[in-house]
């Protein structure tokens, strides 16, 4: 997708903006999909001009990496671990995000919200995200602060300590979570049933929020127990971005996290893996809320970790030509020149451990029915597969994303976040800095090719999301 | 009228105290040969420029029974100028990577520019078109229109937009300030490229143009873009009147159906100016009561404690004819009415009695350390440049913000404490809140 925006961004008091407080999910709703695919297109940096990035690993297992940015004095530092969602055991979906959750609730050398207090004091930010294959901390700081943050958050890798007390009102602070993203959402519900349809055996079809009745039942034994199994230095990635210099940083990194103790081996990231798709799925959602129907259709396609050289860097580049903006064959054709469309889009999210998805949908002027927005969707999608693309719009895509690249390293906190995604869904660095040169590689051939090969219905499953106007919805709203 | 560039260096300004020499940054005040006034800050390290500008005339000059104008009317910007249609200029922005962007709120409509430095001269000359002479095609009209009214209609069974919406109508009734910057499903059809056009006409000028610029530029070519972008718009605006505001309703709470499992809430009262000399403590202290952190009062309580909410945050809001403190939270409909006593309960602790010294002294080291953490991108430094523009707070204003934080005494806070939360709030609710209903007064 488009534009890296600011992922983490400071809410100026004039935005009215609902309560958007602790926690990002990645994964579970249309726009925290987008962002997947920003972060997932632009995995950038150092171009030519860009910043000289050390990445390192200490005695103990924990890989660093540090990008330096000396503009303001300011410093972000997160950790990585290499463990979400998919990772946990069947009958515990929520687990991932919960444990994030609970890592505010203090260590026996911290008590809970101490860390915090100390964050708010020196005028620092600080959060949390879950996704499927990774979960996230971080803190914002002045720089000369970084060692204060460095020691916090190494003191909770293993430092961790629940009790019911605080554990029992934090379940019902993710339920009212789950209730804010998805049960107040008819679109992202729609998403979770697509997801859980598409996925036949891979633990993607799981939400990452989790499913209700299963998060009512999560327990502090649970969370403790899942986190003494994933949550080491061998198992996580520290990036730190902003006004510090690779030497210092490792020093720090040394005194603080080179301390904890190494965990014994962590098995392979070995998940169920998907079948081949064989057949074209699709299913109806019904919601009384609904004032706006839509379409969304996912295809099980290859992430940059499973795919071939060249495949998902291709598939970026569909994504972009076929759904990005106003240029784009969806928008062009169903919006401007048909008029049957209101939004038509299309994205991919490279980053995933194991097979990924690429993402069309869109929303019928009204008149229009979905079925007829489908067909038409088809057609478009059926003439990038017989003809490929034009020499103009692969170089206009290119020149858009490579910019990015540059773009990204405006941001501090942007570039550490893609440095942490893809150091945590099979890529390295070099992946991360090479990706312009790997998208001025990709060809006209190659994303006809991509087109053929992935946006095959067989591998899909379609959703339309429509207004309820059964007898008994009407009686209930 | 052609004169060379004034350039004049108006103060160098460190991000915080003590920060090094290495990361200062310094605003230079500058004025373009056709007389246009910016700020710049020139940054080398990443070769592309942020522009940002601001008019005021926001959604606050639309006719009542034409509101969304101003706002259809930003959507429409980049959608063709002067001799190029949408398609072309669309296809104009992406080959350059071209971000391009307006936003309209109720007193100013907002612009945004980045580009590569190499593109520089392309972005400029764009942005030229579309602030002279944006076409207003009928087709792009009349598609832009119909994702506006897709989006109303959404927003029909949003419970967020429903609480928000009800809670600006009932406090500022009969005032452009109740409207809804979107406008309605009634207001949008009506709006006429006419309507448009005279928006632009009467709203673009230079007289009273914030602009702001961040980038690997020096004053002189600064200068040149700024009139390659603004240079051809009039000298003067023709506003209309915003008349000042109170908002209204406090002590009311409205409660809207929607079946939705969880009950969304907006809260507020009045707020306080930005101009005023009690601004800066009511900032501290509405910090302290329900700001960012996971350690305000209202966070505490309600999700901590209790568990009844995600989120509840309590926020400033400023206008140029109103202020209000406004705030809100989301919790499950059977224990919506415990989460709004909890709320409600620590307002009053907070008008009584104020926040402890100890809270006040790490708010106020929040609120200076955090400040860079406004500041570390070419974006965002560009935005609160042109938001200190707009607010009229001096070229030296990140300078001195350390002092104006620092000489907030207990007797401050505890006096802006009772003026910003002992004179009610107007609550509404949108969802199915066991046990909860519209009422004159929620005492």
């Amino acid at each position: 997708m488009r534009s890296a925006g600011d992922v983490i961004q400071l809410v100026l008091p004039h935005e009215r903006n609902i309560p958007k407080v602790n926690i990002v999910l990645a994964k579970i709703n249309f726009a925290t999909i987008a962002l997947a695919a920003a972060l997932a297109a632009s995995p950038l940096a150092a171009q030519q001009a860009g910043p000289e990035i050390a990445n390192f690993t200490l005695a103990n297992g924990l890989e660093l990496v540090v990008i330096p940015d000396h503009r303001a004095p300011v410093v972000t530092h997160m950790i990585w671990y290499k463990v979400g969602a998919a990772d946990e055991t069947p009958g515990k979906s929520g687990l991932a995000h919960f444990l994030e959750h609970l890592m505010f609730k203090g260590t026996a050398k911290n008590p809970a919200g101490k860390f915090s207090q100390v964050v708010a004091r020196i005028g620092g930010q600080e959060n949390a995200f879950t996704a499927q294959d990774y979960t996230g901390y971080y803190q914002r700081v002045p720089s000369e602060h970084l060692k204060t943050v460095m020691e916090f958050e190494a003191d909770r890798v293993t430092g961790l300590q629940l009790t019911d007390d605080v554990v029992l009102p934090e379940r019902n602070v993710i339920l009212e979570e789950q209730n804010q993203r998805i049960g107040n959402n008819p679109r992202a519900r729609l998403g979770e049933q697509i997801d859980a349809a598409l996925y036949l055996n891979s633990p993607y079809g799981k939400p990452v929020i989790g499913w209700r009745h299963e998060m009512e039942q999560l327990s502090r034994d649970d969370a403790i127990g899942f986190y003494r199994r994933f949550y080491a230095p061998n198992n996580a990635v520290v990036v730190i971005a902003g006004d510090v210099d690779p030497a210092q940083a490792r020093a720090l990194a040394e005194e603080t996290y080179g301390k904890i103790p190494q965990h014994g081996a962590m098995a392979p990231r070995a998940r169920p893996q998907e079948p081949p798709p064989v057949a074209p799925r699709s299913l109806t959602l019904a919601d009384a809320r609904v004032e706006m129907p839509a379409l969304q259709r996912e295809y099980l396609a290859p992430s940059f970790a499973t795919g071939k050289r060249g495949e998902s860097e291709a598939l970026e580049v569909l994504a972009h030509i076929l759904g990005n903006g106003s240029n784009s064959r969806l928008y062009r054709a169903l919006a401007v020149d048909k008029q049957v469309a209101v939004t038509a889009d299309a994205w991919y999210d490279s980053s995933a451990l194991d097979m990924s998805k690429f993402t069309v949908g869109g929303s019928p002027r009204p008149g229009v029915t979905l079925p007829q927005l489908e067909s038409e969707i088809d057609t478009v999608i059926g003439q990038i597969i017989d003809k490929g693309v034009t020499s103009e719009e692969l170089e206009r895509t290119k020149t858009r994303l490579i910019a990015d690249a540059v773009y990204a390293q405006d941001n501090q906190a942007s570039m550490a976040r893609w440095y942490g995604t893809a150091l945590t869904t099979g890529g390295s660095v070099n992946d991360v800095r090479r990706w312009p040169d790997r998208i001025r590689a990709v060809t006209a051939d190659q994303v006809r090719d991509a087109a053929r090969q992935w946006l095959d219905k067989r591998r899909s499953v379609t959703g339309y999301l429509i207004k309820d106007v059964s007898p008994q919805a009407e009686k209930r709203s | 009228m052609s004169r060379l560039v004034a350039s004049i260096l108006c103060a160098a300004i460190a991000l915080i105290a003590g920060a090094n020499a290495a990361s200062a940054m310094t605003i230079e005040k500058i004025v373009s040969p056709a007389g246009i006034e910016a700020w710049l800050v020139r940054e080398k390290a990443v070769p592309l420029i942020t522009l940002n500008y601001a008019f005021p005339g926001g959604s606050s000059q639309d006719e009542p029974d034409k509101s969304g104008t101003a706002n259809l009317a930003a959507d429409l910007l980049d959608e063709g100028a002067g001799d190029l249609d949408a398609r072309v200029f669309h296809e104009r922005l992406e080959n350059h990577a071209i971000e391009m962007g307006f936003q309209v709120g109720r007193d100013y409509i907002h612009g945004s520019l980045r580009v590569l430095n190499e593109y520089r001269d392309e972005a400029f000359g764009l942005l030229r078109l579309s602030l002279s002479s944006p076409r207003f095609d009928a087709d792009a009209i009349e598609r832009v229109r119909g994702q506006v009214l897709a989006s109303l209609q959404r927003d029909t069974t949003n419970p967020n937009d429903l609480a928000g919406r009800r809670w600006w109508q009932t406090a500022f009734p009969g005032h452009p300030y109740g409207r809804e910057t979107k406008g309605t499903l009634e207001t949008v059809p009506r709006i006429t490229a006419g309507d448009l056009r005279g928006y632009v006409r009467r709203v673009f000028a230079r007289n009273e143009l914030k602009v702001s610029i961040v980038g690997d530029v020096d004053a002189q070519t600064a200068g040149a873009l700024i009139d390659r972008a603004f240079g051809a718009l009039p000298q003067k605006n023709d506003l209309k009147p915003v008349a000042d505001a109170t908002p209204k309703g406090l002590g009311r709470r409205i409660v809207i159906d929607v079946d939705v499992p969880q009950a969304v809430v907006t809260f507020g009262g009045q707020g306080i100016a930005r101009n005023d000399p009690d601004f800066m403590a009511a900032y501290i202290v509405n910090h302290i009561l329900g700001g960012g952190s996971f350690s305000s009062w209202l966070y505490r309580e309600v999700r901590e404690k209790r568990g009844l909410a995600y989120g509840v945050n309590s926020s400033l809001a400023w206008f140029r004819h109103a202020a209000v403190v406004l705030g809100g939270t989301a919790t499950r409909a059977d224990r919506t009415a415990d989460a709004l006593a909890v709320i409600e309960q620590e307002i009053k602790r907070m008008a009584a009695e104020g926040p402890t010294p100890e809270e006040l002294e790490a708010a106020k080291s929040f609120l200076k350390g955090s400040y860079a953490l406004s500041l570390d991108t070419s974006g965002k430094i560009a935005v609160q440049l042109t938001q200190i523009q707009i607010d009229n707070l001096g070229i030296d204003y990140i300078q001195r913000r350390g002092a104006l934080i620092d000489s907030v005494t207990m007797d401050d806070a505890k006096r802006v404490a009772r003026r910003l939360y002992g004179g009610g709030m107007l609550v509404t609710v949108a969802g199915r809140p066991k046990g909860l209903t519209s009422s004159e007064s929620t005492e």
